[in-house]
C-alpha cells in the first residue's frame, strides 16, 4: 500500500460508498438487468485500429461471441444478428488488468491487529457495489487483483476480479485464477501495529511486533517453521488417512498451500535490502515469489530477481512519498524489463486505477518502451503474473472478450474510454452513462423531495428534556 | 412409581390453581392466527395453558368469566429477537454497519449487560486462538429477572413473550425464549433455553485493529467465525474418541467458547445491506449451522427476498425502520442508494411475504408502545395485510424457534399467552383490555392501547 495513511483515513469509513452512480435508475435492480444479460451477445467492433499486444497492430474488425474473441482480423465473419459497434478512427486494447488494488472490500483492507492474518481472505468480504468498480470500468480496467493491505508481514488471501459491475460479490471472481496472500516488507509491517506502544487517544497500547525490518524477517521464517510442522502433520495424517485427522489452523493452511504452490505470494516491499531478503527466505523454504509489489528498488536487483522468476508491479513514477522511496526513479519498469523481469504497472488506488493507460504512457518517455510493451505492462503482463494469461491479457482468438474501446491513442492523456466489455458483454459504455445523468439527478430529486414532503407534517416541536 | 406420579401432578396442580385461576373469556372474537378467526366464541385458561378455544365451549362453572362482548382476543405479541428481560441491558442492534452502507441505523454496542461477560482482557487477542470478544456458553435463561422495567411497557403493548439474547460480543451468548412475567423466581418466566447463539459483528476498534486485538476487520471477524466452527467440529470429534476410550489418550483441554458453540441449536447472523445478506447466507452454509439473519433492511429489495428464500433462511426484521437524521447537513443529500433504502425499507415484509420468506419483527430497542405501533402501522401502509403482521409478531417467530408446538396462536394445550383488546390490536385508538402471560392475568395501566397510546406501565424515572 503506497499511502498508508491515506489508506488507513479511507478505511475508517470516509466515503459512504453509493454514489448517484449506484442504482441506475430506480434501483440496482434496473442497473443488475440492464448491465448482465443473461446470454452475452455476438458483437462485431468494426474498422478499428486493434493493438492485440501479442500479435501487433493493425486496422481491422473483431468479432465477439459466446463471451470469447472468436474472430480478430482486417475483416471478420458477421453473422446475423451480430450487433455492430462501429469503431472508425477509434482503438481497441484489451481490457486493463491492475495487479494491485484494494477496491471493492467491505469492512476494512487490513487485519492489522496481528503480524500474520493469512487466516482472513478477501473473497469473504468483496463489495460487489463498491462505485470504485464501476469507476475502474470507466478507466478501462476489466480485472484487478484485489489485495489485503500492507500491515503485516503475511498478511491476507487474495484473488483476482473482473469488474462486473452488478454482479454478486461471487460474481466477480475470476473463476479458476490461482488465489494469492499479501505479504509486506519494510515500513509498513514495521510500524503498522504501534510497535513502541506509544499511546492512541490517551490509551497506552500494546506494542505489535515486529518494530524492524530483521523483526519482520523473523516473523516470516517463524511463520514458516509452523507452517512446514503442519504441513508435515498433514502429510502425515493425509498418507494413513486413519484416527484423529489434526486441526485444522486457517492461519497455517494458507501458508501450507504457498508451500504447496497453489497459492501465489504478491509481497509489497521497496528497498533493495529486503527484496533480497524476502528471496533468500523464498530459497530457504523452497517456495516462489510470483510478484513482488511496488519494489522501487527492483532497478538495483534487478538480475537477482528475474533469477528468482518473480515478477515486479511497479509504479510509473511516482516516488518520495515515504523514506523507503526516496531511491525510486522513473526507470524501474524499463530497467527491469530491460533485466528479464516479467513487469507491470500498477495502481494501488481507486483513483490512479482509472488511468493506467497514461500511467504505460510513461514508460514510454522514461524507458524507451515501445508502444506495445509498455501497453504490455498493463494487460498481457500482469496477466501472466497473475497466471491468467490463457484466458486474458491480449487479443487473441479463444481469449475472453475483455475489450476496451477508447477515442483516442490509448497511451495519452486525452484518451476516453468509449465502451469496456467483459466476457463480450458491454459494462460501461459511455454514450449510455452520460445521457442517463440527468434522468437518475431527476430521480434523486423526487426522493429528497418526497422526504422533505412527508417529514414536514410531522413538524411537532422538538420535545424538552424533561418534559 | 406411579403414586408419586400422581403426588407430583397433584402437587403441581394445586401450586398452579393457586397462583393462576382459570380464566374464561366467553362470546369474544378470537384470533387464533393457527386457524380461521372465531367470531363469537370462548377461550379457557387453566393452569396456565389454553385449555380449550372453539365458539360452542362451555364455561367451566370454577373458571372466573370475562365477558367478551366487543373484545377481541389475540395470542400474546413475541419480540423476536430482545433485551428484555436483562435489567439494564442495551437493546440487541441491528449490527453490521462494517465498511459502507447506509447510515441509517448505526450498530449501538451495548455498554451494560446482565450476562457474566468477561471484560476485554488487557492484553488485545492475537487470534483466533485468544476467542476475542467470546462469551458463548453465557446462557441468558441463567440470568434473566422480572425487574426489567421494561417488561410492564412491553405487556402494555400487548407483548407477552420475548426471545431475548445477550448481545455483548462476537460470541454473545445463548438466548431463551421468556415469558414476560412479573415472577418471583426468574426460573418461571422461562420457556425455552437454549434457542440460539448471538453472533455480532462490529467493526473493531482502531483502523485495521492496529493498536486494539484480533479481529479488526470485517475478514477478521468472518476468519474467526471459520475458525472456531473448524476447532468446535474437531473439538467434539476429540471429545467423543476420548468418551469412548479416554485410556493412553492424551485428555482434551476443556474449551468454554467451544462448549458453548456446540451447545447453540442455532445462529442469529447480522446482515441488512444485499451485499451482507449474501455474505451472509453464504458464510452460514459453510459452517453448516441453521441460521437466522437478523437485520434485513435491504430486504425489500426482491435479490434479497430471493436469496433468503433461495437458502431457505427465516429473517429477523427490525422494526426501527431506517429514518434521515435529524441533523443531516441540507446542503449534502445522502446517496441514491440510501435514500432510496429509507424510501422502500417498510416494503420488506411484503416483499418478504410475496417471495414465502419467513420473518418475524423485532422491537431492536423499541419498547414504548406507540413507537412499535409506529412500525407496524408503517409495514401496513406499505402492503403488509394485517393478518400476516400478526403472524410475524406470533406464530411466525414461534417457529422460526421451534417452539411453535407452546407458542404463538391460540390453540389447546399451548402455553395460556392472550391479548385480550378492544377493537384491532393494530389500531392506534384499540385498548389493550387485559394480557393473560401464562395464564396470569394483567391489566394494563389505564389508557393503554395494544401498541399505541402511552399507556401501560409509565416509568416515572424516565419520561
Amino acid at each position: 500500500m503506497k499511502r498508508f495513511l491515506r489508506s488507513v483515513a479511507f478505511q475508517a469509513g470516509v466515503p459512504s460508498g453509493p454514489t448517484p452512480f449506484v442504482g441506475a435508475f430506480f434501483s440496482l435492480v434496473s442497473a443488475l438487468l440492464a448491465a448482465a444479460p443473461l446470454c452475452a451477445q455476438t458483437y462485431i467492433i468494426r474498422n478499428a485500429t486493434v493493438m492485440t499486444v501479442s500479435k501487433g497492430t493493425f486496422k481491422g474488425s473483431i468479432l465477439v461471441k459466446d463471451g470469447k474473441i472468436a474472430e480478430v482480423g482486417e475483416k471478420v465473419m458477421e453473422p446475423a444478428g451480430a450487433k455492430i459497434i462501429d469503431a472508425s478512427n477509434q482503438y481497441v486494447i484489451p481490457g486493463i488488468i491492475d495487479c494491485h488494488s484494494h477496491i471493492a472490500i467491505d469492512g476494512g483492507v487490513n487485519e492489522g491487529s496481528i503480524s500474520v492474518s493469512s487466516m482472513v481472505d478477501i473473497k469473504d468480504v468483496l463489495n460487489p457495489e463498491d462505485i470504485a468498480i464501476y469507476r475502474a470500468l470507466a478507466g478501462g480496467v476489466t480485472t484487478a487483483n484485489i489485495l489485503h493491505g500492507s500491515a503485516n508481514s503475511i498478511g491476507g488471501k487474495t484473488l483476482p476480479i473482473k469488474m462486473r459491475w452488478g454482479k454478486s460479490a461471487e460474481g466477480l471472481i475470476f473463476e479458476g485464477a490461482t488465489p494469492g496472500i499479501k505479504f509486506a516488507l519494510g515500513e509498513n509491517p514495521k510500524r503498522a501495529g504501534n510497535p513502541t506502544g506509544r499511546a492512541i487517544n490517551g490509551q497506552a497500547q500494546q506494542g505489535r511486533y515486529p518494530a524492524t525490518r530483521m523483526g519482520v524477517e523473523d516473523v516470516i521464517r517463524e511463520a514458516f517453521n509452523d507452517a512446514k510442522v503442519y504441513k508435515a502433520e498433514w502429510d502425515a495424517y493425509d498418507a494413513k488417512q486413519t484416527g484423529i485427522p489434526p486441526r485444522k489452523d486457517l492461519k497455517l493452511e494458507a501458508l501450507k498451500e504457498v508451500l504447496e504452490g497453489k497459492r501465489y505470494v504478491h509481497s509489497h516491499c521497496y528497498r533493495a535490502d529486503e527484496i533480497l531478503m524476502l528471496l533468500r527466505i523464498a530459497d530457504d523454504y523452497g517456495f516462489k515469489i510470483r510478484t513482488l509489489q511496488h519494489v522501487l528498488e527492483g532497478y538495483k536487483v534487478a538480475k537477482e530477481i528475474a533469477a528468482h522468476g518473480a515478477g515486479a508491479s511497479t509504479f510509473s513514477d511516482w516516488w518520495s512519498f515515504k523514506v523507503e522511496a526516496f531511491d525510486a526513479i522513473p526507470y524501474n519498469a524499463a530497467i527491469m524489463q530491460k533485466k528479464g523481469v516479467l513487469v507491470s504497472l500498477n495502481s494501488d488506488d481507486a483513483e490512479l486505477m482509472r488511468h493506467l493507460n497514461s500511467e504505460a504512457g510513461k514508460a514510454v518517455k522514461y524507458g524507451g518502451l515501445s508502444e506495445t510493451e509498455a501497453l504490455a505492462m498493463i494487460t498481457l503482463n500482469p496477466a501472466r503474473q497473475l497466471g491468467i494469461e490463457t484466458r486474458v491479457g491480449s487479443i487473441e482468438v479463444g481469449k475472453d472478450a475483455d475489450l476496451v474501446i477508447y477515442d483516442k491513442f490509448p497511451l495519452s492523456d486525452y484518451a476516453k474510454v468509449q465502451k469496456v466489455l467483459i466476457d463480450g458483454t458491454v459494462y460501461f459504455d459511455r454514450d449510455n452513462e452520460v445521457s442517463a445523468r440527468p434522468a437518475r439527478q431527476a430521480q434523486k430529486q423526487k426522493l429528497i423531495d418526497k422526504e422533505k414532503q412527508q417529514r414536514a407534517p410531522q413538524g411537532a416541536p422538538t420535545r424538552r428534556v424533561g418534559q | 412409581m406411579k403414586n408419586l406420579v400422581t403426588a407430583l401432578f397433584l402437587g403441581c396442580a394445586l401450586a398452579l390453581a393457586q397462583s393462576h385461576p382459570a380464566v374464561a373469556i366467553h362470546n369474544a372474537k378470537i384470533v387464533t392466527v393457527s386457524g380461521s378467526v372465531i367470531n363469537k366464541g370462548t377461550v379457557v385458561v387453566r393452569h396456565g395453558l389454553i385449555e380449550a378455544v372453539g365458539e360452542n365451549v362451555a364455561v367451566p362453572s370454577d373458571a372466573m368469566l370475562v365477558e367478551g362482548e366487543g373484545l377481541t382476543v389475540y395470542p400474546g405479541l413475541i419480540d423476536a429477537l430482545s433485551t428484555w428481560g436483562q435489567p439494564g441491558a442495551a437493546p440487541a442492534a441491528a449490527a453490521t454497519t462494517a465498511g459502507r452502507g447506509g447510515r441509517g441505523t448505526t450498530t449501538a454496542t451495548p455498554t451494560t449487560t446482565a450476562t457474566a461477560a468477561t471484560q476485554a482482557a488487557a492484553i488485545p487477542a492475537r487470534g483466533p486462538e485468544d476467542r476475542p470478544q467470546t462469551t458463548s456458553w453465557v446462557k441468558i435463561a441463567d440470568e434473566v429477572n422480572s425487574t426489567d422495567r421494561r417488561i410492564e411497557t412491553a405487556r402494555g403493548a400487548g407483548f407477552t413473550t420475548a426471545v431475548t439474547f445477550p448481545t455483548r460480543g462476537i460470541f454473545a451468548g445463548q438466548g431463551a425464549v421468556i415469558d414476560l412475567l412479573t415472577a418471583e423466581k426468574p426460573g418461571e418466566m422461562i420457556v425455552a433455553s437454549p434457542v440460539g447463539q448471538y453472533i455480532s459483528i462490529a467493526r473493531g476498534g482502531g483502523g485495521g485493529g492496529m493498536g486494539g486485538g484480533f479481529p479488526g476487520s470485517l475478514m477478521g471477524y468472518i476468519a474467526y467465525l471459520r475458525q472456531i466452527y473448524l476447532d468446535a467440529e474437531h473439538y467434539k470429534l476429540v471429545k467423543d474418541t476420548y468418551a469412548k476410550n479416554p485410556v493412553g489418550m492424551t485428555r482434551p483441554e476443556y474449551d468454554r467458547a467451544l462448549e458453548g458453540v456446540l451447545d447453540s441449536p442455532r445462529i442469529l447472523l447480522p446482515a441488512n445491506r444485499l451485499v451482507e445478506i449474501d455474505r451472509m447466507l453464504h458464510l452460514a452454509a459453510d459452517l453448516k449451522q441453521p441460521v437466522i439473519i437478523y437485520g434485513g433492511r435491504e430486504t425489500f429489495r426482491p435479490e434479497a427476498a430471493a436469496l433468503l428464500k433461495q437458502f431457505n433462511t427465516p429473517v429477523l426484521l427490525s422494526m426501527r425502520w431506517p429514518e434521515a437524521s435529524r441533523d443531516a447537513d441540507p446542503d449534502e443529500p445522502d446517496s441514491m442508494r440510501t435514500l432510496d433504502t429509507r424510501d422502500r425499507a417498510a416494503l420488506a415484509p411484503a416483499v418478504l411475504q410475496q417471495a414465502g420468506v419467513k420473518f418475524a419483527f423485532y422491537s431492536d430497542g423499541l419498547d414504548q408502545a406507540r413507537d412499535l405501533q409506529r412500525a407496524v402501522k408503517k409495514a401496513l401502509d406499505n402492503g403488509l395485510s394485517r393478518e400476516d403482521a400478526l403472524r410475524a409478531l406470533t406464530l411466525s417467530p414461534a417457529e422460526i424457534y421451534g417452539v411453535a408446538n407452546r407458542l404463538g396462536s391460540i390453540e389447546p394445550g399451548k402455553i395460556g399467552n392472550l391479548v385480550v383488546t378492544r377493537g384491532d390490536i393494530f389500531d392506534d385508538r384499540t385498548k389493550v383490555e387485559m394480557i393473560l402471560v401464562d395464564g396470569r392475568k394483567y391489566v394494563p395501566a389505564p389508557d393503554a392501547s395494544p401498541m399505541g397510546g402511552r399507556g401501560a406501565a409509565s416509568d416515572p424515572g424516565v419520561k
